[in-house]
């Protein structure tokens, strides 16, 4: 049984006359059916086409871009080189003799897709969906398909959605998810909720890591009432978390003082979406977030802070990444400032005096790397111990340099800040699409359907934090951009038209952050394109490298074209989503992703959609990332600094 | 029955002093309550000659006359005629006594009751300077007025004035309504909530913000201990499995981070609420820095660059200048921000929780309070702090254990009692750490020990509406004679044999310095002179402190410019799809 899929320009029109109402499920394949390995909607002729060259384009990774040739085979990558065609032949010709058949193979079976002035990129990952998620009574009307078909559409290849529990049980709200996910017509991963504590949880989260494939939990701090856990149930899931090498993760709000600020909406009359933003200020997301991180802190384990939202927030996590650099900076100035100066005012010639020289230097060097503390923090100790003998070197040239000391100071600070990524506590932060551009003036809007559409938690906030994070991304105090899309449509969102509290929280994102961030960050020149790659698609932080996010040889076949020269344009008649709002409606951009191949297929092209339920994978995630590495160390000079039990004999009085 | 009790440096004295026979040192606490009864030298007209004057405002040299209790001129060269106790301070400074804003005399808590009652920890106050402190006030079973009864009949020995806080460790309409009660006729005009402590005293985020709002509403101070309660019962939980169950662990298991975390808490949710907000004991660098975060918050970024440019304009004769803009930047700075008074204690301004690392369990765990003693550098960053305003004044929390009681956690540190002496010693340490040192003037050691608590107390309307003198925490005419004489040329000494709090250990044993109160005059009364005390059990007065000060002053506006600020509702026709 074979289904058509291809949703072209024409057809939209047709389709959405009567698509804002009920026949949504129409607009694709029916969900139980055509789970089968090729299925519908593949290109016209059944071009099982497994093999595709993509030619002349620039390919991106985080680290490095060139321009090359990408040959992928049966979903993996096979070979990233420039050239490929000339040595696809080069090959060829030296089988020809072997086998005649083979060239008619090879030359026939690969599609070949022009890239030139184009970029090839990893396949976008989102790490923040909530497809068919129930919440307030109702369900997201983006279900794993209709999600996955939207995020295709706009060059995101695999997302990670976030297991419920039902009823505080991890394995039942597994099973629920896995139903859900059927349909699916890309990768995906999943992140695990905990709202409860207990044996049975915390069994249940080993066998989550050990044989489902999941590596996080979240933790809400808001929704009172209903996801929100205390400070002594973060600090168990916390610590389980560490046990497994499983990434927490937090929603950082104070639920207490949301629900004290939405009574204090509503005592004030504020019953419209405005009060929503009004009832859960900025403050709030920074007091959770601050209490996350030092809980973390205290446990020592990584910590994940999703969606970003304020200044305040971004604040807290710098602040964490930050901490013990001071000091580093701090030794490195003053013995750096020590030996110059004391250089320059002693007899060069002396003996005793060079002796002095070198010894403040070796303490230098003492003071960086003996305290524990310091150096266990360093994932890679080795990296400081070699990055050392540059900075020695250094001091040693700039000396030559006369008095220039300003210019000494920067470059000194610069290589220190070269080791702030490395110490400093392990907290990722997410900031979504939403908080990026957008800012909270539309929910004072007069008209209740636009002002609810942007209803979501933590609210956008006012202009200014937009700006401010997009600067926190470009620096790196903010790693990787996800969207939190959970949509409603305006039916939905209207449950709340009399009383904020019950417009279902949620905006849409996963078709437009590929897009939007390109834009915004990309082409205003705020990071480059290798950055762009690391915040969309690189997922170190879930352990999923190489395998995705990546273009090299071995990696899945998730792959978008970007042509920075096409636009984009967004509106909700034209997105892929099944809600009927979209709140980037008539944003305009430059780089459009005009090809998306997914798992080695063509799934975006000439705007046309061509998706399969049921031929995406769930991807298992494996514990202990690298933001694991090296915390052994930190827990064993933390346990050796206590100096304790100190040994006392117990004759007292 | 007047009761009569002179405390000599005498020997014989002092060497039974620490054993068991405590309750005889003093005037049995249920007798002397008669209004001018024992021990008083009825001189009630005093005048101190030829002295320094420090108020918090100004110095100057003056003469100090007192009658009844009270101070009825303060000028030079004042005549008076005989039958008047003439008292020479010429060559020293003439203050306003301390003010200990944080005890917990005659206190049960774990398991057992603090050794001070109202009678022995007052004593050992004046005979260091203190001429009132305020009081902890705990709930019975969450009751506010079983609990405030219970204080009251504690305080019936006092011999110097004193005052009260509430602990509020559950919230329903009963408390609330109590909360009213106290305010408007008991006289107490802060609420403290604990955020540590769990199980006992430890109250929620939800708990806390319900006690903000009712605090704000009475112009009731709020106050934390800031700790995070669950983490530090995880700490202990860590220490114990780790086989650190001596004195050490305790200070292990509740690191500054856990103090910082639940400082910016309480600021943040006492800020959403917008209202005042008092952090008891700031003990570490995390939770000061918050606090000079939040007081800074809003600071005009403007008028901050502006005197960065300034100070950059400036050539060679720099420091004095920079000072001079310190001090009005400073100025600005009080005026701005939210409203969070930090406290320092004497244990945190000047020790290091090396003592809790002593091989000795009974050394080693009578450094045992909460939030703990930190390492060293906090300390010196909490003296930095309270020189350039940070943090406001001084206390002392004060809750004294003998080394018995100590024990009663030889082998598990969570059954350590919890508590370090100071009431005595905190008028000489601050002196000698603080002023000879340096780091702050005359004028604001008497801010920080003194006037600043009774700033706390004093309502703007109220003193408009009676055109009332401050009482307490100046030398002014119409103020109580609560008035300490320091000689900065005399030195001190503390050790646990001279004392006279009833505890058996000291923290400050063996600490030295200088500048020393030779003369404490409480209402009137020299209570303290020549090393010899003379204190009346009941001689002391409970002082009323009305709601609403100088913080809450504004906050009307604030609460205009917020609802202002919202923009809503926002007019919608219900019309929708």
């Amino acid at each position: 049984m074979t289904y058509h899929f291809s949703l072209s320009l024409s057809l939209y029109l047709l389709l959405f006359t009567y698509f804002p109402s009920n026949s949504q499920s129409n607009q694709f394949c029916k969900t139980d059916i055509g789970i089968g390995e090729v299925g519908c909607g593949i290109l016209s002729p059944p071009s099982s086409t497994t093999k595709l060259l993509i030619k002349g384009g620039t390919v991106v990774n985080a680290h490095h871009q060139e321009f090359a040739d990408v040959y992928v085979e049966d979903g993996i990558i096979v070979a990233v080189e420039p050239n490929l065609r000339e040595l696809c032949y080069v090959r060829f010709f030296a089988e020809l003799a072997e086998s005649n058949a083979k060239w008619n193979k090879v030359g026939d079976d690969v599609k070949v897709i022009d890239a030139t002035g184009k970029y090839v990129m990893p396949g976008g990952i989102d790490p923040h969906t909530h497809l068919a998620m129930e919440a307030l009574n109702t369900e997201s009307v983006d279900d794993f398909f209709s999600g996955q078909a939207a995020a295709l559409a706009g060059g995101t290849t695999m997302h990670i959605d976030f297991v419920i529990p039902v009823n505080g049980s991890l394995t039942a709200g597994l099973e629920v998810y896995e139903e859900k996910a059927k349909k699916s017509c890309m990768d995906y991963g999943f992140h695990m909720v905990i709202t409860k504590f207990d044996d049975i949880v915390s069994r249940d989260m080993e066998i989550m890591v050990k044989e489902k494939g999941i590596n996080s939990f979240k933790f809400f701090l808001a929704y009172k009432g209903v996801l929100m856990v205390n400070d002594e149930l973060l600090l168990e899931g916390l610590k389980r978390c560490k046990s497994l090498g499983a990434l927490a993760m937090v929603h950082a709000e104070n639920g207490d003082a949301v629900f004290e600020g939405q009574k204090r909406m509503i005592q004030l009359g504020i019953t419209g979406p405005e009060g929503h933003a009004l009832s859960r200020p900025p403050l709030l997301e920074g007091e959770a977030t601050a209490r996350a991180i030092r809980l973390a802190g205290f446990v020592n384990t990584p910590l994940y802070v999703v969606h970003v939202m304020s200044i305040d927030a971004m604040e807290e996590i710098a602040r964490a990444r930050k901490s013990g650099l001071l000091y580093l900076i701090s030794s490195f100035l003053f013995y750096y400032w020590l030996s110059s100066t004391i250089y320059e005012f002693g007899n060069k010639d002396d003996v005793p005096f060079k002796a002095f020289i070198v010894t403040t230097r070796l303490l230098y060097v003492l003071l960086a790397v003996v305290p524990g503390s310091v150096a266990n923090y360093f994932p890679k100790c080795v990296a400081l111990l070699s990055s050392l003998l540059p900075s020695l070197a250094f001091i040693k040239t700039s000396r030559n340099l006369s008095y220039g000391t300003l210019n000494r100071v920067v470059k000194c600070t610069s290589t220190t800040r070269f080791y702030s990524r490395h110490i400093g506590q392990r907290v990722v932060g997410e900031p979504v699409v939403s908080g990026l551009v957008l800012d909270d003036s539309r929910l004072w809007d007069s008209d209740f359907t636009t002002a609810s559409k942007y209803v979501m938690s933590p609210p956008i906030r006012a202009s200014g934090h937009g700006k401010a994070l997009q600067g926190a991304l470009s620096n790196g105090v903010l790693q990787l951009v996800g969207t939190d899309h959970c949509v409603f449509n305006s039916t939905q969102k209207a449950f709340g038209i009399d009383d904020f509290r019950k417009i279902p929280n949620g905006v849409n994102g996963i078709e437009e952050r590929m897009h939007l961030v390109w834009d915004t960050m990309v082409e205003s020149g705020q990071i480059s394109i290798t950055d762009y790659v690391r915040v969309t698609s690189t997922e170190w932080i879930f352990n999923m490298y190489p395998r995705k996010g990546a273009i090299i040889p071995g990696s899945d076949a998730d792959i978008i074209i970007l042509n920075p020269h096409s636009t984009f344009e967004i509106n909700a008649r034209s997105h892929h989503s099944r809600t009927d709002t979209n709140v980037y409606e008539g944003r305009r951009g430059k780089g459009k992703v005009e090809v998306t191949i997914a798992g080695g297929r063509v799934v975006w092209e000439n705007n046309e959609l061509k998706v399969v339920p049921g031929s995406g994978k769930y991807i298992k995630m494996a514990p202990f990332s690298y933001l694991f590495s090296g915390l052994d160390r930190a827990d064993a000079s933390y346990l050796s600094s206590l100096n304790a039990p100190v040994n006392r004999f117990k004759s007292t009085t």
